[in-house]
């Protein structure tokens, strides 16, 4: 670009949110929100609010898609038209279908779906208010509302991104350096078994800055899991809980 | 006294290493016993499994379940038995050997809408779980007020040797049939059932918490006693 770019880091390594290069957003993380989903979790991560919503594992529809061997895994991933400042279109964008195949792939190989067969399971990812690294939060909520949802699972799938602004690299971009900076790598693993299964990458990076962002999206994700586990735990551990702890008792409508 | 050692788990935790087996939602990795679920591990000498806190109805043979007649075929019934497959009624596990579908009218025997409660007869995931009402008590459930409750939390509501719920029946005076896919009928005088229905929602709230059994029988204003060898309830893994 020829355009004179706004610096994104001052002399003191501080960025534009008055972060430390290694720094994460502030990130909260909560587990049953939504009644009447099977598993169901709220992240807010910086300026996020996604909520993720798990239904399944149940009937298949339409019937002839059904797996013989294995649950179909249907992800959608949806930014609400006031999620931005522009209004946006609810129809699925280009953006919104690709990011729903990433989510569905980054979160497969967590699943046991071969426990399941002929059946679905579908997670919704709705983007409530969007900031950067949007599917990293979406992937790390999906993970909490699957747990949550009882379905058989390897690991948890914690996401986090790095990225490079002002040629240095960064943890967790936020939304303006997302745009304005000269790279991102959004990045999701298990943190148990140490398994990639997300690696996006836009921009430039060399060899040894890639490396670097790697490492650093490690430690990064630490953090979060470190996070995702308490919000999991304190769901289902800590004695009631806030207003979420009523759960699932309901008279059948016919009753 | 068998040691039993219990421990909050999330998926993909470790829950012991050593030389144990893998019990139910126990992955082994290596050395390491790994849970797959939310819920309490438990290690009783060398067998390590997981007692789920959530999840769907997974049938199981000889399982009891609660039941709704959705749909009448030429040769069964299907039924919703609350879970991600239906149960399938045969014709022949009811009219007998000489079933056929020509001579046998289905619709007299059960109708869409109807309650059954029946057995898992078969189920191996290829194909939906097959059901069967021969056994005392199996069949029809002409009526009664139905709750449904987390099927994990079934265990719960039974409680040991079956003394939680005949406790809430026989203080109650009703009739409570309890599927394990968690739908639960109880059927008696309207007080009674009203006070059923209230301690069975407070199971589902409480399924985790301790000291259940003295707090069903106050909300049912019962004289408190111990349960007998209640001690291996998840109550004494010492949550909150």
């Amino acid at each position: 670009m020829t355009e004179e770019k706004r610096k994104l880091m001052d002399e003191n390594g501080i960025r534009t949110d008055g972060r430390r290069w290694d720094e994460l957003r502030p990130l909260k993380m909560e587990v049953g929100v939504v009644r009447n989903a099977d598993g169901s979790a709220l992240i807010e991560w910086g300026k996020n609010k996604i909520i993720a919503a798990v239904y399944g594992p149940k009937e298949m529809h339409p019937k002839h898609l059904e797996l013989a061997d294995r649950a179909f895994l249907k992800c959608r991933y949806h930014m609400a038209p006031f999620s931005v400042d522009e209004r946006k279109n609810p129809a699925p964008s280009r953006r919104e279908i690709e990011i729903s195949k990433v989510i569905r792939e980054a979160l497969q190989p967590a699943l046991f779906l071969e426990d399941y067969p002929r059946t679905a399971i579908q997670v919704y990812v709705e983007v409530l208010q969007s900031d950067g690294g949007s599917r990293v939060a979406g992937i790390t909520a999906s993970a909490l509302a699957l747990a949550d949802a009882g379905i058989n699972m390897r690991d948890l799938v914690v996401g986090c991104a790095v990225g490079k602004v002002d040629g240095k690299i960064v943890l967790d971009l936020n939304d303006t350096e997302d745009k304005e900076g000269s790279g991102d790598l959004p990045y999701a693993f298990m943190p148990n078994l140490n398994q990639v299964t997300l690696l996006q990458m836009d921009g430039l990076f060399t060899l040894d800055e890639f490396k670097q962002a790697l490492d650093l999206a490690k430690v990064g994700g630490m953090k979060v899991y470190k996070l995702q586990r308490e919000a999991l735990l304190k769901r289902y551990f800590s004695g009631g809980g806030p207003e979420t702890s009523t759960s699932t008792t309901e008279m059948m409508e016919e009753a | 006294m068998v040691e039993i050692t219990r421990k909050q788990v999330i998926p993909g935790d470790v829950i012991v290493t050593g030389d144990y087996r893998p019990g139910m939602f126990v992955q082994r990795r290596g050395n390491d016993m790994v849970a797959l679920r939310i819920g309490l591990a438990e290690i009783i000498r060398n067998d390590v499994k997981v007692i789920p806190l959530s999840g769907a109805y997974i049938p199981r043979t000889e399982d009891m379940v609660v039941g709704k007649v959705v749909n009448v075929t030429g040769y069964g019934w299907e039924a919703d038995i609350n879970s991600c497959f239906v149960g399938y009624l045969p014709g022949q596990f009811v009219f007998g050997r000489d079933f056929s579908p020509s001579t046998h009218d289905l619709t007299t025997r059960f109708t869409v809408g109807d309650l059954l409660l029946a057995k898992i007869e078969a189920f191996d995931r290829t194909r939906d779980p097959q059901l069967s009402i021969r056994g005392p008590g199996l069949g029809k459930i002409p009526q009664g007020e139905i709750v449904k409750i987390t099927p994990m939390k079934v265990p719960r509501l039974i409680g040991r040797k079956g003394y939680m719920i005949n406790m809430i029946a026989e203080l109650t005076s009703c009739e409570i049939k309890v599927g394990q896919n968690g739908v639960i009928v109880v059927d008696g005088t309207p007080e009674g059932v009203q006070k059923a229905v209230r301690a069975i929602q407070l199971i589902e709230q409480e399924a985790h918490m301790a000291d259940l059994t003295t707090k069903v029988q106050q909300l049912l204003g019962a004289p408190i006693g111990a349960p007998p060898t209640e001690a291996a309830g998840p109550e004494n893994s010492g949550e909150q």
